[in-house]
């Protein structure tokens, strides 16, 4: 296929796709994204081919693999077109049935379909699934139709239309215009607006400038970034070449992590595919806009998702922020004009183009406008990725569209903006989800991290766990970040190992605000909001570690001692035969018990303990209630001897 | 050049476009501490003790004098109590690795930073890149850099390097504030046979 040149040319290339593909075609899409990838697509996959050629099938059927459909709790997902039929948690021993019964004879399998916890009714349409069904999929949507490495799907669905429509009707000053009408904001961590940040260096004398996309995600838990380049690569390029034009630059970098290489595989595929249509490449779409797309592949450090820090590693230095006090837009790579945006703003800008900033704006809250992908994950029913307009409330995202919390416990809170973030406690949960909502709240939105905890969740360990890795990824230039931000973490362990005193807590506020008015760079200005958080709305939990060495969530390993109730305990031995440690006293028909000493508190017995019987307790903050006498021990049918 | 009328400490003061606050600052006989700093190197930002109030157009922030260039009508605060806290908080981060170093003592003895506020980690390198960068940028040479990050990040000696070129130089020794340089370097020079060990003082 050779070049494109015109609108025209794109157009009918776009034709001839359409008009080959039948709508009544049928289709087994397999969701392949990486979450499904770990619980056994690519099996799943095997087998499809191999049940479609030996039912005779291969001609009549296509396979299309595509990226992450978002419901990861549920993988491997397929969706069968053109009716829409959905089936979860799919094995390869599924395949032969799905293959002869819901292909050849149209019949559901009802086994694999959703079933609603509330009502028990069983759900045939992907669609028709709460989980998204109260979603607003701008961004993801796409992902389920498209296999990543074809071009035509994207294509098909409308794609480089946009880049089309910027590069030959529109002015860099009009594509401007439009993106900071939609009041774009930064997705990947401050929300700065992309218009004003594409104005800069668009307005700058110097005559080279670069485009960068941000795909150096690294958050614990999040994988949004991660899902749209490896599910639709075209639209994050779509929108850097469009974001280049308008600044008038000619080089753009994707800087991606190594540790995605499916990522890598993908884009690598795109880009060669976008450069053989003339998408990129010199000429584009025969206009006089040249823009080359380069690769590059980051080594594994979570600071160099920082700007500057990636942009020193994308000139070949160590990993390191530098002081921007002239910002990046005007002084950034190679010391020239260089805009970064985050994978999923660059995503958004086909979508403003194609349908104007007012349909873009139409989503979201006052300041905050479009939708947000967000990884939801922890103590939640429907782990996976979200999409939704911003301004939905934490309780709907959280309990609508991500089922509510695990096992019927009580939620305590959710934590969001990545480990630099912060956790709200349950009296926010009507917060509308917005970049200045979040920041105002002692959170931030990051790049989307929403991770959802219990009761049995403790907030100092939580505090603590954050600071452990950030403590792990900072760079180590500045003091306040490696000397104090590690103060902080061995202050957190010292609390949490009940070694808490009084006056730990203002150190704590001191070293705090030393990084957050003092550090370098954002990720030692914002490393101490999870203990800020954590202190402003569950300061009682501090407390109870520090004066009373209690820890009310029953986590904390140095702060609780395991018992077994004699008077629930059962013998059943469960606990006795699993102890590592051999820890426990008894066997059969006498009540066991617990010794101290050689206890390691694993929390075996806690977890083996039979639920009808819970004999086995965590206690916290009182002394463990001395071992019954041995003469007691005796169970006799089934009630203890007194 | 032109001339950029600015405020330090509420004195009008003259500086050069393209000078950092803390040149300025110097030129007019304002001291402002710095460990990290040093006029022959680019500037690094990284001790942070030479944090500045910085207002413009109402607004105050916090800055690092070392890197934040002068501009017009910038005024600048060079002691404020929350200047002095932080340092004081730098000081005794910094203190806990190299308790015994002059320049970190005379600072302390200024800012009423306590040594023992910290608990002792005696690493010495106050990980101020002095030795790192001279070697780089005025030598040329790459002979001593950083490994790991984070705490864990510390000055290694390339050894071969040491063995061709450090002996005969050695112009990065005085420039450090504590005694972990030479003690890196003996390391290093124990290893590595071809390398006569560094005379005297070795203790």
């Amino acid at each position: 296929m050779p070049k494109l040149n015109s609108s025209a040319e794109l157009e009918k290339l776009r034709e001839e796709i359409l008009s080959g593909r039948n709508s009544n075609q049928k289709i087994i899409t397999l969701c392949s994204g990486t979450a499904c990838h770990a619980t056994g697509s690519r099996a799943v996959a095997e087998s499809i081919e191999l049940e479609l050629k030996n039912q005779g099938l291969s001609d009549q059927v296509i396979v299309r693999k595509t990226g992450c459909h978002g419901f990861c709790e549920r993988g491997p997902i397929i969706v069968i077109y053109p009716e829409g039929i959905c089936y979860l948690q799919v094995e390869p021993e599924n395949i032969p049935e799905i293959i002869s019964q819901t292909i050849k004879e149209n019949k559901i399998l009802e086994h694999l379909l959703y079933v609603d916890p509330d009502s028990e009714e069983k759900i045939t349409k992907e669609t028709e699934i709460p989980f998204y069904k109260n979603q607003q999929r701008l961004l993801f949507e796409a992902n389920i139709k498209i296999d990543p490495k074809s071009i035509e799907d994207y294509l098909a669905l409308g794609g480089y239309k946009a880049l089309a429509r910027a590069v030959l009707e529109m002015t860099p000053e009009q594509v401007l215009e439009e993106v900071k009408k939609a009041n774009l904001r930064g997705r990947g961590g401050g929300g700065f607006p992309a218009g004003t940040k594409w104005e800069g260096t668009r307005n700058t004398p110097e005559e080279t400038r670069y485009v960068i996309v941000n795909a150096d995600e690294g958050d614990p838990g999040a994988y949004m970034d991660r899902s749209l380049l490896e599910g639709n690569p075209h639209s994050v390029l779509e929108g850097l070449a469009i974001g280049a034009y308008t600044v008038g630059a000619r080089e753009g970098y994707i800087y991606v992590r190594q540790e995605y290489p499916l990522a890598v595989e993908n884009i690598d595929v795109a880009i060669k595919q976008a450069e053989e249509k003339g998408f990129l490449g010199k000429n584009i779409l025969g206009s006089d806009f040249d823009f080359t797309v380069k690769v590059h592949q980051g080594a594994g450090a979570f600071v160099c998702g920082e700007s500057t820090a990636l942009m020193t590693a994308l000139e070949g230095r160590t990993g390191e922020p530098r002081p921007k006090y002239i910002r990046s837009n005007i002084k950034g790579l190679w010391d020239k004009p260089t805009v970064l945006n985050n994978v999923e703003t660059w995503a958004n800008v086909p979508l403003i183009i194609n349908n104007g900033a007012d349909w873009f704006s139409s989503y979201g809250t006052e300041t905050s406008k479009g939708t947000k992908i967000f990884s939801l994950v922890g103590k939640i029913n429907n782990t996976g990725l979200v999409e939704v307009p911003m301004g939905m409330s934490l309780r709907d995202i959280i309990f609508k569209v991500g089922g509510g919390i695990r096992g019927g416990k009580q939620f305590k809170a959710v934590q969001t903006g990545g480990p630099s973030g912060g956790c709200l406690p349950e009296h926010l949960l009507d917060l509308e989800v917005g970049f200045d909502e979040l920041t105002q709240a002692g959170s931030m939105m990051g790049s989307g991290g929403m991770i959802v905890m219990d009761e049995d969740t403790c907030m100092v360990d939580v505090a603590r766990y954050f600071l452990d890795f950030l403590t792990d990824e900072s760079c180590g230039k500045c003091v306040p970040c490696r000397e104090g931000v590690k103060q902080m973490l061995e202050t957190l362990t010292d609390i949490t190992d009940g070694r808490g005193q009084e006056g730990h807590l203002e150190q704590l506020e001191d070293l705090g605000e030393l990084a957050r008015e003092v550090a370098l760079c954002a990720l030692g200005q914002t490393a101490p909001n999870p203990f800020l958080s954590t202190l402003k709305y569950f300061r009682d939990e501090y407390e109870a570690h520090i004066k009373e060495k209690r820890c009310p969530a029953l986590y904390c390993r140095e702060l609780i001692d395991y018992y077994i109730d004699p008077e629930k305990c059962q013998a059943c031995q469960a606990c006795l035969k699993k102890c590592p440690a051999d820890a426990i006293i008894g066997g059969k028909k006498t009540i066991h018990v617990i010794d101290q000493e050689k206890c390691t508190k694993c929390n075996t017995c806690f977890e083996v303990c039979p639920s009808r019987f819970s004999a086995v307790k965590k206690i916290s903050g009182e002394p463990v209630p001395p071992p019954i006498p041995e003469e007691e021990r005796t169970i006799v049918r089934g009630s203890k001897e007194k | 050049m032109s001339k950029i009328l600015m405020k330090i400490d509420g004195k009008e003061i003259e500086a050069e476009e393209g000078m950092t606050v803390l040149e300025a600052a110097r030129t007019v006989g304002v001291n402002i501490p710095s460990l990290c700093h040093h006029d022959k190197l680019e500037p690094y930002g990284a001790c942070r003790i030479c944090t500045v109030e910085a207002q413009k157009n109402g607004r105050s922030r916090l800055v690092v004098s070392c890197v934040y260039p002068v501009e017009k009508n910038l005024e600048i605060t060079t002691r404020s109590e929350t200047i002095d806290r932080a340092r004081r908080t730098i000081l005794e981060l910094l203190l806990s690795h190299a308790p015994d170093s002059e320049p970190l003592r005379i600072l302390a003895a200024e800012y009423g930073a306590d040594k023992n506020r910290f608990e002792k980690e005696p690493s010495f390198c106050i990980h101020c890149g002095l030795c790192v960068r001279y070697c780089a940028e005025i030598k040329g040479l790459h002979a001593v850099g950083f490994i790991n990050r984070g705490s864990k990040r510390e000055i290694n000696f390339v050894p071969e390097l040491v063995a061709a070129e450090c002996w005969s130089c050695k112009e990065c020794f005085p420039l450090c504030p504590t005694s972990a340089l030479q003690a890196a370097y003996v390391f290093t020079a124990a290893q590595v046979s071809e390398i006569p060990v560094f005379e005297g003082d070795t203790d």
